[in-house]
């Protein structure tokens, strides 16, 4: 059903792929976030997280990217992280 | 008191110095006073848009250096009244001008000029630095491409950085056709995405390279697209109300785009 629907729903025009990609671009160029900077938080973030859990720090992936607001109205910016947790540490458990 | 517009984009190659030479021909032909400065120190070109290039003596290094007289620099473009032309040295490198010897230059051409129009180099470096230094205000010009607005955007970032407020953005290379199916944003798609003031729409023209062949700016030609898309963005700079576009027109699409570029349907 949903492959169905799929089908039938107008194909992606490459404006479309160039707006998009502008878009998310623009949020990089605008945050005026430096890699130094995204580092500087992925470190932090590192240390907070390992007092408590045990996670894979190579594999560990931090991105500026957008996302729909909660209302789903508007795009926003948001902070992803993907941090493998190898293990739980047992302090305050 | 003279009004110093600058004509910027960031990137390379998507019209300012064809918008220069024609928003200044433009000018002129509304019987105002308007000097073009080229400020792309080694990358001359204006003079040849303009089909002026014959008769540079001195350039705005002279200028500034003091090596001759600011009259005796400017080259009077004997097909209108009022307009001239400040060349950029060939040889020289960009350093040879500073910010403040811009503004100063600016200041001093505002007393005999009504308009100031300076042709900025592509780039963010001390060449748009020197270019922007003088103006009052900024016109944007991009093209429908993603590197094109990006690199707007980053100026309009940059010029508001420099309390240049409040910049006017120029579409060029429009192709209505492509637009149409799909493979080119649109007016609206560029607008939403920058969010600064729409001043004019220029499609892609080959009257344009036509026109500058010749040395003469297509403003002057009565029957382009182009020509008559840069008449009313002359008047649009000079105050008065042109009409764009109505976007809830329910004509057809080619009356359209013509609304747009300012054809009066047949
Ligand atoms: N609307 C247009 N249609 C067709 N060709 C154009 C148009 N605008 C600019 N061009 C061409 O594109 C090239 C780059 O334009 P130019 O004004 O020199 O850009 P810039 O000063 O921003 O580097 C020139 O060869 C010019 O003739
Ligand atoms: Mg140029």
């Amino acid at each position: 059903m949903i492959e169905l629907f799929k089908f039938f729903k107008k194909k992606e025009t490459s404006k479309d792929v160039a707006k998009e990609r502008l878009k998310l671009v623009l949020i990089h160029d605008r945050s005026n976030v430096s890699p130094q900077f995204l580092e500087m938080v992925k470190s932090e973030i590192i240390k907070v997280i390992q007092n408590y859990m045990e996670i894979d720090e190579d594999a560990l992936d931090i991105q500026l990217t957008r996302t729909n607001s909660d209302d789903g109205e508007r795009i926003v910016p948001a902070l992803v992280a993907n941090i493998p947790i190898k293990g739980m540490k047992n302090i305050g458990r | 008191m003279g009004e110093v517009i600058v004509i910027t984009s960031g990137k390379g190659g998507v019209g300012k110095t064809t918008t220069t030479a024609n928003l200044g021909t433009g000018i002129a032909m509304q019987g105002k006073k308007v000097v073009l400065i080229d400020t792309d120190i080694g990358l001359r070109n204006l003079d040849v848009v303009m089909g002026l290039e014959n008769r540079i003596v001195y350039d705005l290094v002279d200028v500034i250096e003091g090596q001759c007289r600011l009259k005796q620099a400017l080259i009077k473009d004997k097909r209108y009244d009022g307009l001239y032309l400040l060349p950029a040295p060939q040889t020289r490198d960009k350093n040879s001008v500073a910010p403040h010897q811009m503004v100063t230059l600016c200041n001093e051409l505002r007393q005999e000029f009504d308009y100031i129009l300076i042709d900025c180099p592509a780039g963010i470096e001390q060449g748009f630095k020197n270019a922007i230094a003088g103006a009052d205000r900024a016109v944007v010009v991009t093209t429908p491409e993603v590197s094109a607005v990006r690199d707007a955007d980053r100026i309009i970032g940059l010029l508001e950085a420099n309390e240049i407020r409040n910049p006017h953005l120029i579409v060029n290379r429009v192709r209505p056709d492509m637009v149409k199916r799909g493979d080119m944003m649109s007016i609206e798609d560029i607008i939403d995405i920058l969010a600064i003031g729409l001043i004019g729409v220029i499609p892609d023209d080959e009257n344009i390279i036509i026109s500058t062949n010749r040395g003469e700016p297509v403003v002057s030609d009565s029957k382009s697209l182009a020509g008559q898309a840069y008449r009313n963005i002359t008047r649009r700079i000079m105050g008065e109300e042109v009409p764009l576009m109505n976007f809830n027109t329910s004509d057809g699409f080619l009356a359209k785009m013509k609304k747009l570029f300012g054809i009066k349907p047949a």
